[in-house]
Parts: C-alpha cells; structure tokens; sequence
C-alpha cells in the first residue's frame, strides 16, 4: 500500500504540484486548462472569489470535456468579469439577476434536458449574499427538486458588491457599514447564523462539500467528483475579500488557512444529507491569529479591544471542532 | 376540432399543440387550471419530449423561464395577480434579455384586500414591463392568439403576455375548435433563437450596461414594440390563412384592434377582454333603437396601435372607455392611451372603471353608460355601480374617531350587519 499523499511534504503549506505524478496534477497547473475565467477582469489585488471561480470552472470544464454553461447570481464576481466590451468568461455564461442564479441554471438544465444534450452540465454561482439571504428560497426549491445543477457559493461574509454590509453569513462581531463596531455590541450580532452547507445537506442532495481557498487541490476535486454526479450539488467555497475584510490582498491564501485552521470554517464532504468526509486541522490556531490580521475585527483587540467577544468566537470554533472532529486522526 | 371545452383547458392543448420545451409553473388561481392540463399533457408525452418544472414560487417561475429561453427553449408559465406581482423582476429581465416567453396572465384583482375574482389591475401593472400584451375577449380567440404569440415572440425575440380574464373566460365551459396540430406546426416554425448559450459558440448574456448603451438597449425594446405593429397584422393575415378564422375573434381588425359598428358610430365603448360581449350586445340594443352606438376592443395593449386607434375612433363624437383597472390618483390606464391616439383631435372621453374585483358589469349597467353619454351627463371620470353610500358611511365613521379600524374590514362589517 502506498502512503497516502499528503500536500505539505514540501515543508512549506504550498501545495506541491512537482512532487505528484502527471494524473494527480491540479487542472490549473496543466497546460490545457480552459482559463474560463480568463485574466484582465476587475477583480481587486488578491480576491479570494477571482481565485476560487478561477478553479472551480477550469475544473468543471475539465471534468466535462470543456461543455459547461454558467449561470452567475449579481455581485462581485458577475461585476468584475464582465466590464463589456470585455468579458473574462470563455463559456457560455449568463447573468440574469441577484436571487436567482439557482432557477435560472434550473431552466438551462430542463432545457438541455428537452433538447436531449445530456453532455452539457449546468453550473450555478453566487455570492454569500446572492445564495444565502435572497436568493435561499429559490435555491432550497432547485435542492427540494434536484435539479441537475452544481451550485457554487463563493463566501466573502458580506455583500461587497455594494460595498461591505451585513449579509446572513457574516460572522458574530465583524464590522460591516451595517454593523458599526460602535456602540454597546460592536459589530454583526451573535445570532445563530445561516449554515447554508448544513441547511443543504438536510435537504438530503446528492452531494454538498465546503472549500477553501487555502486548499486550492481539494477544490478542484470537489468540482470534479460533483460534476461526475447528477442531481443538485452545493459547493461553499470561502473566498476572503481584502477590501470587505481590511486584509492585505498577499495574505489572503493565509487567511483562508487560518480560518480552517481555527476551526471556524470546517472542511467536509456529505453525499445524501451524510458526512462522509472532514479535512483535519493540521496545526490549530486559536482564532485570535485569524481575527487579529482582519480590520473588520480590529476593536476587539488592543487596550479598548473585547476579550470576551475573542472568547466567544473561539467557542464557536471549538463547538465546531467538536462537531466535525476536527482534530481527530486524518482518514 | 370543435369541442365543448372549458377556456383553460382549450389553452392548454393549444400550448401543447405549439409544442413547447419548457413549462414552468407555480399556481395561484384562476390560472390553476391550465397549468394542471399542461402537466397532464407532458406526463402523457403528448408534447414529445416537454419538460414540466414545479418551481417554488412565480420569481422562479419566471428565472427558469428566462434560463430554458436563453438555453434554445421554447418555454412557457402562466401566472395571474399576486403571482404576476411576485414575478416583476424576472418579469423585466425577460423582456431587457429579449427571450421570446410566452406568458398567460389570467387576469384577477391585485390585494390588499385579497380578492381572487377578475379584473385586469394585475397586467396592467405590467404594461411598461417591454412585454407585448394581447388581450383576448373571448375563450376562441383566447386559445388561437396562443399560438399568434408564439410566432411573435420568435420572430422579435420579445416575451408576449395573453392576457385572458379570470373565471370568465379561465373557467367558461364554450363551444371551441382547438388547433389541430398540424395547422400549428405548419404556421409556427421551429424556433431560432437569436441568442444562445451553447458550449460551441460560448457568449456572455447579461452583462451590465452603462449610460454609454442603456438608453440604445431600451430604444431597441421600444424599436420591437413598434415593429410588432407591423408584424401583428402580417400574422393574423397568416393565421387567418392557416386556420380559417382571425386569431383575435370574428370582429378582429389586423389583431390590433376589434371593431363592431364602428362605421357610422356616434357613441364607440372601448375595452379590452371579455367585457367587449355584454359590451357587444349593449350596441346591439341601442342599435335596435336607432341609435348609432359601436364598440372597439383594444388587442394589442403593448404595443399600443396609436394610428389603428386614431384612425377607428376620430369620427366619433363620445367616447366610453370601460376600464377593468385604474391609476389611482389620475384615473384611467387605457383613456390616458387613447387620448394619445386622439391629441389634437377634439372629442369627448368619458373613463369609466367596472368590474373590480370581480363586480359583474351587467348589461343593464352598460346601457345606462350609452344613456348617459348620449345625455351629457355621465362624469370625465367614474366607478360603475359603486355603493356611494356604503363609502359615505365609512368617511362618516374616520371622522368620528381617530381609530377607525381597518378600512375593509369596516366596510364588510357594515354590509353584514345593516
Ligand atoms: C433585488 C436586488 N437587491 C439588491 C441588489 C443590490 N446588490 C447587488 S450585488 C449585492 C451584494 C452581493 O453580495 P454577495 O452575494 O455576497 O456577493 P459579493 O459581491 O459579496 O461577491 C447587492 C446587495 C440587487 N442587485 N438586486
Ligand atoms: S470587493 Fe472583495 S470580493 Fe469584490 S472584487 Fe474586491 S476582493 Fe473580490
Ligand atoms: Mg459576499
């Protein structure tokens, strides 16, 4: 049996592209890749979504012999993209409007049904905003329907398209420009959050994985084992934003880690409503590392910062740790 | 083949017989009944290969609508009322796309208070969506202008609303030839869309539009709109051809516009819809009296055919415009149209709103209407039969105390309890 392959062998967290074989090798780094979402777009210096639409749809290209049609919620990543005359999509790609990338990509699918082309697949994709608050009926009614759509939730915390406000998934105590960190509780409220990839899975899909841009191999083979199923598959990839954020665009790799890392965002696959895989924290980090480097985190540190607040957010990541087993033997 | 059919059903074999890809729907009466025909019609794989889609609300109705359209479908949904309302946004996206959609509207009154009897306040609403707007008056013509639209639709690549009244026409058991499949498949060719997504030939559709080309984008939609006026009376000439009858009814002109003892006609009544019947038999009794009353029925609300309408009304003396929808704060929807048609020419239009909320218009109703006009003495602006009293009560009750209640419901208590 040969040892398992396991990406930091290089000693650095990079994932070691030299050190594999040719059919291990990431889609992005073949020579053949699609570049579907292909340079010169408005993305800011070191956008966590640019990066991880980048990968998703190379990879959903690559695993579908290059036939994928994109359907693409309002927001950062439809704005930046497509700034006409130019576009960065090299597929067929249409944007209809902010909460309903999911019944759009659902009428794609039924059509290519009707005309009987089931070589081409149907990728969905949004925002945080676009997925979890408005466009979350409509997506829970193509999952309750399985509609034969990928569904890709690329989750910056926050609607950054209009220009960083609170969204369903922002997280307790981060500052917005509707979450002031002023007054008596500073910053988004403690409430029990959206889980949009728990909220998936209880709707018993096919298929629902979480990523992260820090771990950019897992996600292509996320892409790929989804796009080699049928039926609704959801995807949430955390992407972190350096504007929405205050974080320095080089350290957006490093901020995805610490988030997995911390135990905030677990990585995990579940087919039919079931986990059936978790990625284990390698090293764990308390969460002070992940929030301090973050402006939209800055008044809970230094003399006037809230210590408690660091408290309760090491909770959620430790009740998150326990939930997934996060620090148990890796499979 | 002739049949006694109910409206909704006719409609649907009608949308089967157009063979369409695509069928989304989500219910909400009166139009419930073509959409459960339609998915009867698909299960029994009578629309060849049809897809039917349960969607979880009319906005999804509408967004998969737009993704089968764009994708090469040919696709249709129904909706009505707070249906039509909770659509809007897709609503205009389809027409800003330019999908070739086919919509039934089964027209019924928009809530507060919720009312599920006709009137037509929900497409009106939509009149400025870009979407081409038919109205058909009756259960024939409703079926027949299904397949006109279609046609429309593809050859502008311009979403077209039917809009027929709900109950009366939707659940109106009639004597109707439904379209034999053959006739449609001979006058409405495979679809061609204009735009595609498809993997061989990869575009971007819908990107954002800046003040550099907005104002282009939205003069091509209007540029379509006017395009169908030519195009409308080539399809009826068509469809005529085809089917041996005018899509918009026996007394059709072009499918513009209806017109019945327009000729030497001192009074005209303009609606749309299925009031144009007792409208008509309203004509024919005055007529019967010697009195030269005749009735114009609009077809195409959007576009609006601003010359059909000149051209039919401006030998008129008195106008009466029967509106089943209003704009609050003005008054009505259509006169404010047909005054356009007229500006400059000097005549008379009296506005008069009926059958709100499922009201009857009674023949009795619209004769005094003709009465009145003829007397001079009928209002610029008026409600058909409305209980003035029951209206002064309530005034009478908001004066007496701060807290009133609710309005409705106040005026439901009084009925009941007087
Ligand atoms: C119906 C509607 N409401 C509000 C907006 C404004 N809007 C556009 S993009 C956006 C935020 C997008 O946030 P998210 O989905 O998280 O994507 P991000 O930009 O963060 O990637 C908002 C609020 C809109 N376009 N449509
Ligand atoms: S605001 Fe954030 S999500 Fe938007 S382009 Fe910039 S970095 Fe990317
Ligand atoms: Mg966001």
């Amino acid at each position: 049996m040969s040892t398992p392959l396991k990406f930091y062998q290089v000693g650095s967290f990079a994932v070691g592209n030299r050190l594999l074989g040719d059919e291990q090798l990431s889609v992005q780094s073949r020579s053949d890749r699609t570049n579907s979402l292909t340079s010169g777009h408005r993305a800011c210096q070191g956008c966590g979504e640019a990066l991880g639409a980048r990968y998703v749809m190379d990879a959903a290209m690559a695993a579908t012999d290059g036939k994928v049609i994109a359907v693409n919620a309002t927001g950062c990543l439809e704005v930046f993209s497509t700034p006409y005359p130019e576009t960065s999509w090299r597929l067929p790609w249409m944007h209809s409007l902010f909460g309903n990338a999911a019944p759009v990509a659902t009428g794609v699918a039924f059509a290519l049904k009707a005309q009987g082309r089931s070589d081409i697949r149907v990728v969905a994709q949004g925002g945080d905003g676009g997925t979890v608050d408005i466009g979350f009926g409509p997506l829970s009614g193509m999952f309750e329907r399985n509609d034969d759509v990928l569904y890709v939730c690329y989750d910056n915390e926050a609607y950054m398209n209009t220009g960083v406000q609170r969204s369903g998934a922002t997280p307790p105590a981060a500052r917005t420009n509707t979450t002031h960190a002023v007054g008596e509780n500073p910053g988004a409220s403690f409430t029990q959050g959206k889980n949009l990839p728990k909220i998936a899975m209880a709707h018993g899909i096919p298929y629902v994985a979480t990523a992260s841009v820090s771990d950019l191999h897992d996600l292509e083979e996320k892409v790929t084992k989804a796009m080699s199923m049928h039926g609704a598959r959801y995807l949430h990839v955390l992407v972190p934003c350096p504007l929405g954020w205050g974080t320095r665009s080089e350290e957006t790799i490093k901020l995805a880690r610490l988030a997995t890392e911390s135990g905030l965002f677990p990585v995990y696959e579940a087919e039919d409503g079931v986990v059936t895989a978790t990625k284990k924290i390698r090293k764990q980090v308390p969460v002070d590392e992940y929030l301090q480097i973050q402006k939209r985190f800055s008044h809970l540190f230094g003399p006037k910062g809230n210590p408690e607040l660091v408290k309760a957010i090491q909770e959620i990541a430790n009740r998150n740790i326990a939930e997934f087993d996060l620090l148990g033997e890796a499979q | 083949m002739l049949q006694q059919i109910e409206g909704s059903k006719a409609v649907a074999e009608t949308i089967a017989a157009c063979m369409p890809d695509v069928v989304c729907a989500y219910p909400i009466s009166p139009q419930t009944h073509i959409v459960e025909a339609l998915d009867e019609l698909t299960r029994l794989g009578k629309i060849g290969n049809c897809q039917f889609v349960n969607v979880e609300s009319e906005f999804s109705a509408m967004s998969v609508a737009i993704g089968a359209s764009a994708t090469g479908a040919r696709t249709y949904t129904a909706t009505a009322s707070q249906g039509l309302l909770f659509m809007v946004e897709p609503v205009y996206n389809a027409s800003g796309l330019g999908l070739p959609i086919v919509m039934t509207v089964a027209n019924r009154a928009i809530g507060s208070p919720i009312n599920i009897w006709n009137d037509q306040s929900d497409s009106m609403s939509q009149r400025d969506s870009g979407w081409i707007q038919l109205y058909a008056q009756d259960n024939q013509s409703a079926a027949d202008l299904h397949i006109l639209a279609f046609r429309l639709a593809e050859e502008l690549s311009l979403p077209v609303m039917v809009c027929m009244d709900g109950f009366i026409l939707t659940h109106a058991m009639e004597e109707i030839d439904v379209a034999d499949i053959d006739l449609v498949q001979k006058y409405l060719p495979k679809f061609a869309p204009r735009q595609v997504l498809d993997p061989q030939d990869p575009v971007s559709i819908g990107a954002m539009v800046g003040p550099e080309a907005f104002t282009e984008v939205k003069y091509l939609g209007h540029f379509k709109q006017l395009k169908a006026l030519e195009i409308i009376p080539e399809l009826s000439e068509q469809f005529e051809e085809v089917f041996g009858r005018p899509a918009a009814g026996p007394d059709d002109y072009k499918g513009l516009v209806t017109k019945y003892h327009l000729e030497d006609a001192e009074v005209v009544l303009v609606a749309l819809g299925s009031v144009l019947g007792t409208i008509k038999d309203a004509v024919d009794e005055h007529r019967k009296n010697g009195i030269k009353v005749g009735a114009m029925g609009i077809t195409s609300f959007r576009p609006f055919p601003l010359d059909e309408v000149r051209k039919s009304l401006k030998h008129a003396q008195k106008i009466v415009v029967v509106e089943r929808a209003f704009a609050p704060g003005v008054g009505g929807i259509v006169s404010s149209n047909i005054r356009t048609a007229l500006s400059a020419i000097d005549i008379k239009i009296n506005t008069v709103v009926a059958g709100l909320g499922g009201r009857p218009i009674t023949l009795k109703s619209i004769s005094e209407l003709v009465d009145k006009a003829l007397y001079g003495s009928l209002p610029e602006f008026s409600f058909m039969d409305l209980d003035v009293e029951l209206v002064e009560r309530e005034l009478e009750r908001n004066l007496l105390t701060r807290r009133s209640g609710p309005m409705a419901e106040n005026l439901l208590k009084d009925l009941g309890t007087r």
